[in-house]
């Protein structure tokens, strides 16, 4: 690869001290680089610190040990050059969709007679032209994602980190979401950093897949590239052969972490 | 049920309990009268006292004057309620110091407080305004305080990540945080600012009211404390309609505004 790296993290480790004074490792030396415009899923188990690692890639976390470079330079405070789409709702619930996303501007210094036709022009990209003066509380959980991510998408950051951002819809909005996500993401590119524990998910939109152990002391355990061609549908792409391939490759080695991951926390319930 | 069935069921309580004030208190039952007009009067002089009131105009007077001492009340106490619940919240040290004095006056009934104001402000507006006030500020205060400290934290990444600043925070998030908290104490204030000037009022003063129920009190004047108990009730019940008009206008991005009460 050619292209300048976006977001490495170098021997990453990211440690929290506990109630009690011990110090808990979520994740041991993570090593990872996403190119620019390149789309890298990371897969786990629940609770194996994926979510942890994005938060230090976007600067809410400082690793204990290691470093994070954000195109080629050490990442000092917040990660200015990315756009994070939480799994929890995140929006301003006292504004409407359309101030949602000029908000995003307006940060900046855009004059809000500005900022608004533009984010009326991102809503409707999301398909919520008619929705703008809606309140959060008035949207589906599906729309809400929309939002947040007209939301993120409208300051143009040069990096997406998603944090399991479909988790909490049904299964064909989810689909639905990916397929939306995947147009946008289309037209320039962004280097994208997407964290799910659905691995189906993450091979049919990533063109890396990256798997992490159970935790805690988590690792990155695997790193496979997806070759599947673009554009992609993510309902067609699911019949393909190679897809069936890569899923039965992966799933092999994820299957033991989940199941890992599963007896740790129960054994944890159990000590406790 | 339709809505012009519960209001014909709403106003036959009302009826019924008024009908029976009137027999009770004037026809004899087995040769006496359950309901003696000395201490119960009847709603027939309860309701020409209030009439005489509102024809010789005096009423209006006295309804300014505990509107106004209300409002006052609302407007102090609420501002300083907002500026010192902003204040402790940004500035845990301060709260933990203060947190025990807090506690200690809040927890005092604020009624002992009427002489003191009357000493101090005398017996004008002001001491039943400074009545008012002790009690509007606490309420405002701990909501602030609480809609400060609960940010929900995504939402408060979510805006750093979209580069706020603090300052930014402050007027996108903190801010209508804590506005929204207050105005869903806006019932419960308001009526604390209305309590705060009668009570006043009851204690010490020349008009309002508390002074117009306290004076017909004095003489035995039982149509006048019932007719000064009816027309502030109706005077309450028209500012907490206003109020929720200015609820739902505030609040429209609320699920449910009438059900956030703290």
């Amino acid at each position: 690869m050619t292209m300048p790296t976006a977001v490495a993290l170098e021997d990453a480790k990211v440690a929290f001290r506990l109630g009690d004074g011990r110090v808990y490792t979520a994740v041991e030396k993570a090593h990872l680089a996403v190119a620019q415009g390149e789309f890298v899923a990371i897969v786990g188990p629940t609770g194996c610190g994926k979510s942890t690692l994005l938060n230090v890639a976007a600067g809410l976390l400082k690793p204990a040990a290691g470093s994070v470079k954000i195109f080629e330079r050490p990442l000092a405070g917040l990660n200015r050059e990315a756009g994070y789409l939480f799994q929890a709702d995140a929006l301003f619930p006292w504004k409407t969709a359309l101030d949602n996303v000029a908000i995003g501007l307006e940060i900046k210094g855009t004059p809000r007679a500005e900022a608004l036709p533009l984010a009326q022009k991102w809503l409707t990209s999301v398909g919520l032209g008619a929705f703008a003066n809606r309140y959060p509380h008035m949207l589906s959980g599906g729309q809400r994602k929309r939002v947040a991510l007209a939301q993120v998408l409208i300051r143009d950051p040069k990096i997406l980190l998603m944090d399991e951002p479909f988790g909490p819809l049904d299964a064909q909005t989810r689909q639905v979401m990916g397929n939306l996500l995947l147009e946008l993401w289309n037209a320039d590119r962004k280097a994208v950093l997407f964290v799910t524990h659905d691995l189906e998910e993450a091979i049919a939109l990533a063109d890396r897949v990256v798997i992490m152990s159970a935790g805690p002391s988590s690792r990155i355990i695997g790193d496979w590239r997806v070759s599947l061609p673009r554009p992609r549908d993510i309902f067609e792409v699911r019949l393909d052969k190679e897809f069936h391939a890569l899923h039965r490759e992966i799933w092999s080695v994820l299957k033991d972490e989940v199941m890992k991951g599963y007896a740790q926390s129960t054994h944890a319930a159990e000590a406790v | 049920m339709s809505r012009p069935t519960l209001f014909a069921l709403q106003v036959l309580v009302a009826v019924v309990c008024i009908v029976l004030w009137q027999v009770l208190s004037t026809v004899p039952v087995f040769g006496k009268i359950l309901l003696p007009p000395f201490f119960f009067s009847n709603p027939l002089d309860v309701f020409s006292q209030i009439v005489k009131w509102f024809a010789s105009g005096v009423i209006w007077k006295h309804l300014g004057i505990t509107l106004a001492e209300s409002i006052l009340a609302f407007v102090i106490g609420s501002l300083g309620g907002v500026l010192v619940g902003f204040w402790f919240a940004r500035q845990p040290l301060v709260a933990a110091v203060f947190d025990p004095y807090v506690k200690m006056v809040n927890a005092l009934p604020r009624v002992v407080l009427a002489p003191i104001f009357a000493l101090w402000l005398g017996l004008g507006i002001w001491s039943k305004v400074a009545l008012g006030v002790t009690l509007v500020f606490f309420i405002v205060f701990f909501n602030v305080y609480q809609g400060v400290k609960e940010v929900s934290r995504t939402v408060l990444d979510n805006g750093r990540m979209l580069g706020m600043s603090e300052r930014q925070l402050m007027q996108h998030v903190y801010w209508p945080s804590a506005l929204s908290w207050m105005f869903s104490s806006l019932h419960t204030s308001v009526g604390f600012a209305v309590v705060g000037a009668v009570v006043g009022e009851y204690l010490g003063s020349a008009a309002g009211l508390g002074y117009l129920i306290q004076q017909a009190e004095g003489v035995f004047d039982v149509a006048g404390v019932f007719a000064g108990m009816f027309v502030l009730s109706a005077f309450v019940i028209l500012i907490d309609y206003g109020v929720t008009l200015v609820e739902r206008r505030l609040l429209v991005w609320r699920p449910t505004a009438s059900d956030g009460r703290g």
